[in-house]
């Protein structure tokens, strides 16, 4: 009983916010409802028994790659009202990216219900465990049988690191940094000198 | 099926902060609109800014170290997010397991040392 209200909560808030995201007319409130559609989704996650994915997608949807699309709309200086203007001129693209997605969808969920693939037991449960927890069998399969997709995913992640840098690096030549050696470095009888002027000259340094 | 139970003063507190976070928006708003008067013109709607109308956007652009900062949070976010399956699946992975998170996290310190010797991660 709560399990169907809590279902249908998440589920409703899901579909609304995703549907916000694209009706919403500031990009920074769509992203706002993003966030709220992840949450959501994390909410769905723990209800099906994938807590592990559940927390990912908090931690790193929520926590990164949200404030990253924030940061991308808030830097862009873009006119959107000139963005708008070529909504229907895109718009048969963009049904056609809609519907290849609704034929993805339909396919995969239509190959699942035909016993094509093998996720789980039909009625939404999560797969037989390998250990004690969700967590233990994703990283049980993870790090033995997936092993070189991961090492790939970590490769992955080394390019994106370095290209990041190299794309958005730039050295900064006129700002003076604080070159720590140099002044710990320093001797008092080096840093100061003892000059007695006599009256009526200045002092040379 | 997974035991939900321990979820559930978790949805509890979902459910109450949702009901008083929708009393805090709606309950004023409800309670000017029953008995504050309505009577708005186009000047009193128009924007006000310290007796001129806003002169720009609010919104301002960011400088792209911002974002330099914030995929190299991703990457290391999820570099510590792979960590917890590898930890607590170790006896089940054994050895293969702890010499690949190694590698793993070779491949990430390659990165983390490209960006220290860059200066990715100072500021000035």
């Amino acid at each position: 009983m709560i399990h169907a209200i809590a279902f249908y909560l998440f589920a409703t808030l899901v579909i609304a916010s995703a549907a916000l995201v694209i009706l919403a007319r500031n990009p920074v409130h769509s992203v706002l409802w993003l966030i709220l559609a992840f949450f959501n989704a994390a909410g769905l996650m723990v209800l099906v028994g994938a807590e592990f994915i559940a927390m990912l997608l908090v931690i790193v949807y929520v926590g990164a790659v949200a404030v990253l699309f924030l940061f991308v709309v808030m830097m862009l200086d873009i006119d959107f009202a000139e963005l708008r203007a070529g909504f229907v001129r895109n718009f048969p693209l963009g049904l056609l990216i809609a519907l290849v997605l609704l034929a993805e969808l339909v396919l995969g969920i239509g190959a699942y219900k035909a016993g094509a693939i093998a996720l789980g037991t039909a009625d939404g449960a999560a797969a037989p465990l390998i250990g004690h927890s969700n967590i233990e069998s994703i990283g049980a399969l993870l790090y033995s049988r997936y092993l070189f997709l991961f090492e790939s995913a970590g490769i992955i992640l080394l390019v994106a690191m370095v290209g990041a840098i190299v794309l958005t690096h730039r050295e900064r030549r006129d700002t003076r940094t604080q070159n720590v050696a140099k002044q710990v470095s320093r001797r008092p009888d080096e840093a100061t000198v003892n000059v007695k002027p006599e009256i009526g000259k200045g002092v040379q340094l | 099926m997974l035991d939900l139970t321990q979820y559930l003063p978790i949805l509890i507190f979902l459910g109450v902060a949702l009901l008083l976070s929708a009393l805090f928006v709606f309950l004023p708003i409800g309670v000017s609109y029953l008995t504050g008067s309505h009577n708005p013109t186009a000047e009193k709607l128009s924007e006000y800014e310290c007796g001129f109308p806003a002169f720009e956007d609010p919104r301002s652009q960011f400088d792209v170290r911002f974002y330099l900062v914030a995929i190299l949070f991703i990457i290391f976010d999820l570099e510590a997010a792979f960590l917890f399956p590898w930890a607590v699946s170790l006896d089940l992975t054994g050895w293969p397991g702890w010499i690949t998170m190694m590698v793993f996290l070779g491949e990430l310190v390659i990165g983390f040392a490209y960006a220290w010797k860059k200066g990715a991660l100072e500021w000035e």
